[in-house]
């Protein structure tokens, strides 16, 4: 006699909740005020790797909203205007959803220059917005101090992929 | 009947569609909240309680996250302090033997200063209540400058505060819930300080760019600025107290006057918050609000007694006036006169000598009598009909003083008309 084989079901505990609370932790621990040799701690914007990987994954409600809520954590922990990073992660959520089936089938290279796409477009994005709103545009040199980490973070992104893509079995 | 049971059993909704809603949705949102989060004149933000609300909460874990830190720093500190007492004991006695002829320099203008400002009646700003906090979370990106301090309202500390670490002017206080508040840096991209040249006490304005050294903008003057000058703050507008340290002018790589802050020259861990809100509190409102000349409508109406002693004097004055300028008018008229008299005199003592010669070389001709010489002014001035000879008018004209030729020649026509 056959046993039935114990179906392993991921849901949106696993691969949306949980990285998110990461995502805030890694925020909130990057963000103390240490500092070694002269050097202080980098200061990526963690959610976007989420905002990439999680259309990749799999389209989810769930996840768009709770991706407004991490911009909006964002805006507050930091300070910024309220609804800048909600804006510019839905742009990459949503550029990353529009082109889901074109990138498809599609890993190393080509996905990471997308994430690169994504990345400084959101950062152009922010970056008008903010020169907008004070009437002063930002040093560049920051800005790349900010992007350059984001972009590191990519392994991240790929790691994420390659684990929750198509994990439940019911989508297979 | 459950849900599955209804109509709605086979409705399948792509989950892309469903999503994408969602996004459109958020974005919309996020657009509303960014036209509607704005800051009043006083700082504070459309949403300042969601704010104070998010910070209360992320202070206590800032708090544990820095200590960590803090106690290592302090070991290294102390492990510093033993390895390397010798050598910091003299650098600090090199210091030491420095600061006196600084000490005692200060103390001498101090007195100076101080005498000057008696002897001038300048006010200046009252000593100014601090509150020590400490920093527990530090945000650098290019889009904010931010700190989060463990002082808040209880100790009295009000948006608009100025912060300062051992160093210098750090930033301001933009946000304050009962324990926490928000300090915002001088590089922060929203962050403008007006400041002044200690050299040439040039006005600008710095500008927070996200970078490490701001930028200083509406400068006026050509030469206002030397690398190395140090920038102060100008107390212009009454936000920020006159005279705080900032930093020192240097030249950016972008070719814009910068500062290098004196807030960076250490940590901005330990920071003292000013407890100065703006040149409304130097003064007592009564009088900003009492109204404008007041003083001129207090001095009373005089008495009749008094009425009359001014009338009184006024009219003696008055007619002392009156003779004092009829004195001078007498006194220049006679002046007037003895020029006349004295100019008189010296044409007909002229005319004499010029018909002494002429006598001598024409025998025939009459000589001047003694009474032509006596006859009166009046005579002598009269008018005359005829024109004198050509070599006598020569002879005047040559003789005559410029200034004295009108009154000269017209006592000379009588005699040149007497010899014709």
């Amino acid at each position: 006699m056959r046993r039935p084989a114990a179906v392993r079901v991921v849901g949106p505990l696993q691969w949306i909740i949980y990285p998110a609370l990461a995502a805030v932790a890694a925020t909130v621990i990057l963000a103390t005020p240490a500092e070694l040799f002269g050097l202080r701690l980098p200061e990526p914007v963690i959610p976007m790797v989420l905002a990439f990987a999680w259309p990749l994954i799999r389209p989810s409600m769930l996840g768009a909203a709770m991706l407004f809520a991490l911009g909006l954590f964002l805006d507050l922990f930091w300070n910024g205007p309220l609804g800048l990073w909600p804006l510019c992660l839905m742009g990459v959520y949503g550029a990353v959803l529009a082109s889901r089936s074109l990138l498809a089938g599609h890993e190393g290279l080509v996905r990471f220059a997308w994430y690169l796409v994504c990345v400084v477009a959101a950062f152009v994005l922010a970056y008008a917005i903010v020169a907008l709103r004070a009437g002063n545009p930002p040093a560049i040199l920051p800005v790349v101090g900010q992007v350059a980490p984001t972009l590191l973070l990519y392994p991240l992104a790929h790691w994420l992929i390659e684990r929750f893509d198509d994990g439940d079995t019911r989508f297979r | 009947m459950a849900f599955r049971d209804g109509p709605f059993e086979n409705l399948k909704v792509p989950l892309t569609w469903t999503a994408a809603v969602v996004v459109v949705v958020a974005i919309v949102g996020a657009i509303l909240l960014l036209a509607t989060d704005r800051r009043s004149d006083d700082g504070v933000s459309a949403y300042g309680a969601l704010r104070s609300g998010t910070e209360a909460v992320a202070a206590p874990a800032g708090g544990v996250l820095s200590a960590p830190v803090r106690w290592v720093g302090a070991v290294g500190d102390y492990i510093g302090g033993y390895f390397f007492a010798v050598s910091e004991n003299r650098r600090l006695k090199a210091e030491i033997a420095d600061l006196r002829a600084w000490r005692d320099e200060a103390i001498a203008l101090k007195n100076v200063n101080g005498r000057y400002e008696a002897m001038m009646g300048l006010r200046t700003e009252p000593p100014m209540p601090m509150v020590t906090a400490r920093a527990i979370s530090d945000v650098r990106g290019p889009f904010a400058r931010a700190r989060l301090l463990d002082a808040g309202q209880a100790k009295g500390v009000r948006i608009g505060n100025p912060v300062m670490n051992e160093f210098g002017l750090a930033g301001r206080v933009t946000g304050v819930t009962g324990g926490v508040s928000r300090m915002v840096l001088l590089t922060d991209v929203a962050s403008r300080v007006p400041v002044l040249i200690e050299r040439t006490d040039t006005r600008a304005m710095l500008v927070g760019d996200g970078g490490e050294n701001p930028r200083l903008d509406y400068v006026r003057g050509a030469g206002a600025l030397q690398p190395g000058d140090r920038v102060l703050s100008s107390g212009d507008g009454g936000g920020v107290p006159r005279g705080l340290p900032v930093g020192v002018v240097a030249r950016g790589v972008d070719g814009a006057w910068r500062v290098k802050l004196f807030s960076d020259r250490g940590p901005i861990d330990y920071v003292r918050i000013l407890l100065f809100q703006n040149f409304a509190q130097l003064v007592s409102p009564e009088a900003l609000n009492a109204p404008p000349l007041a003083g001129l409508t207090t001095a009373p109406e005089p008495t009749p007694e008094q009425a009359a002693q001014i009338a009184d004097v006024a009219a003696r004055r008055r007619a002392e006036a009156e003779a004092q300028a009829e004195r001078t008018r007498l006194a220049v008229a006679q002046a007037e006169q003895a020029e006349r008299l004295r100019a008189a005199q010296q044409a007909q003592a002229q005319a004499q000598t010029q018909a002494q010669p002429q006598g001598q070389a024409r025998p025939n001709a009459p000589a001047p009598t003694q009474g032509r010489t006596a006859r009166p002014v009046a005579a002598e001035t009269r008018p005359s009909t005829g024109q004198p000879r050509p070599q006598a008018q020569a002879q005047g004209q040559a003789q005559t003083p410029p200034q004295a030729a009108p009154a000269a020649a017209a006592p000379a026509r009588p005699d040149a008309e007497d010899e014709t």
